[in-house]
């Protein structure tokens, strides 16, 4: 039987690993090949890496941790952040990635999500979306730049309609984000992930809000997602992985052990 | 023992190298028939769609060389299906070294791409398979896949069964990613560097 995933994401600035809260002050976790290493042998499902800073400023990022990673990782991995054509996605994947996750970019151009999936194939393209609840609107909106405070915006797309066009347009698997719930680790949005759960086709990773093993539990049972995402409880040792599967097993969700 | 990857220009080509660089073995990454006649073991990677994959073996015009080696030869996922004799991604004609079709998954209702860890069951003797039992997971990404059929090493169940191993004489193939499989596709490899005809 597949098992759900679980994943925890480091997100990636100047190749260190550093985490914020809803997306703010950064603070540096460590370096981020023993942080992959660790994470594979303890049982990690997939890792993925966010380069934070790369939609945001527009330059150049040098990506050539990517290619030590694939060195001594032996579970799969997507990269996200600043891949803005086939050429940037093609480079990544020399480098041993598995799949590469496009937000900003496919936001300025959504085209770039055929271009992907013509080149790569469905099963390499990871569309990333952040999710803001509005309380005076009452709905989920899409935001652009996330990595960058300042120039973080609300796009015209209600997160509905985005990923009803990014599934038309390729998309292998959505990762959806909940911005209210990013990094306050008081569980996962089950409500918006099981309204997207079902319009989304296929697999669908929930991220922002992990806080105790409990929530993945409800998050799968709940939302029936194929992963979850998790940065803090992972990063400060407050959930670990090997206890968190023994947890999921016991409560009959199918895990890798 | 010299092992040589087959620069099919697809994508994993490096975490396939990585992972026999993890197993001790430096393998080669050529798209010349000559070093790929003149190796030990040959490994057939593949990511992308099989249309492609074909048009770029002929291209490099590999098509001949790889149906006439005699050595193991194993083929990694979309590198699995070509092996067989026909796609049905993009109506495409294989390297029919296994008489095997490439069918659209038949998933019932279940999601795909079929996208992570599984379990593999009716798992055969054959010696690529040693030490396989049926707790062990395995990385899958995939959309298409082999029936199961006399050529099946061993199966997976996703809606339906498909093969996830196949294997006719010095031909061998897994739909599964061993080199992002951890310690089980670990194993897989070794068997295969251990292989004897």
């Amino acid at each position: 039987m597949l098992a759900k995933r679980l994943i925890p994401c480091l997100d990636v600035r100047d190749g260190k690993v550093v985490k914020g809260v809803q997306f703010r002050n950064h603070e540096i976790i460590g370096d981020i090949v023993p942080l992959a290493q660790r994470y594979a042998q303890a049982g990690a499902d997939e890792l993925v890496f966010y380069d934070i800073t790369a939609s945001s400023d527009g330059r150049v990022v040098d990506k050539s941790w990517v290619r030590r990673i694939a060195e001594v990782i032996d579970i799969p991995f997507c990269v996200a952040g600043g891949i803005k054509t086939v050429a940037d996605a093609a480079k990544i994947l020399e480098m041993g990635a598995d799949k590469i996750s496009v937000n900003s970019p496919a936001l300025a151009r959504p085209e770039l999500i055929n271009e992907l999936n013509h080149h790569f194939g469905q099963q390499c393209v990871v569309v990333g979306i952040d999710s803001f609840f509005d309380v005076v609107s009452g709905q989920y909106q899409v935001y652009q730049f996330t990595g960058d405070e300042s120039r973080t915006q609300k796009t015209q797309w209600l997160t509905r309609d985005w990923v009803a066009e990014v599934l038309k347009r390729g998309a292998g698997e959505i990762v959806l984000n909940c911005m209210n719930q990013d990094g306050v680790r008081q569980g996962y949005d089950i409500a918006q992930l099981k309204s997207i759960r079902d319009i989304c086709t296929v697999p669908l990773i929930a991220s922002g809000g992990a806080g105790t093993m409990a929530h993945f539990s409800d998050v799968f049972n709940q939302a029936d997602v194929d992963g979850a995402l998790a940065a803090s409880v992972f990063h400060k040792g407050i959930i670990e992985i090997a206890a968190l599967k023994a947890k999921l097993i016991a409560d009959g969700i199918s895990i890798r052990p | 023992m010299q092992l040589v990857i087959v620069d099919t220009g697809c994508a994993n080509i490096s975490s396939v190298y990585f992972a026999f660089k993890r197993l001790g073995v430096d393998a080669g990454i050529s798209r010349d028939a000559k070093v790929i006649k003149a190796a030990d073991k040959v490994l057939l990677p593949g990511v992308g769609t099989a249309h492609n994959a074909m048009a770029k073996l002929q291209q490099a015009e590999l098509t001949d060389t790889l149906q006439s080696l005699q050595q193991p030869l194993l083929g990694i996922c979309l590198g699995m299906q070509l092996l067989t004799r026909h796609s049905m991604e993009g109506d495409v004609a294989c390297l029919n070294l296994i008489p095997a079709e490439v069918l659209p998954m038949q998933s019932a209702d279940l999601r795909l791409p079929h996208m992570g860890w599984n379990t593999l069951h009716s798992i055969s003797e054959h010696p690529l398979m040693r030490g396989f039992s049926v707790t062990d997971y395995v990385y899958f990404v995939h959309s298409f896949a082999v029936a199961p059929d006399l050529h099946a090493l061993a199966l997976c169940h996703y809606g339906s069964d498909f093969a996830a191993v196949i294997g006719k004489d010095n031909v061998v193939g897994a739909q599964f990613h061993p080199e992002r499989s951890g310690n089980t596709g670990a194993r897989l490899l070794q068997n295969f560097l251990e292989w004897q005809l």
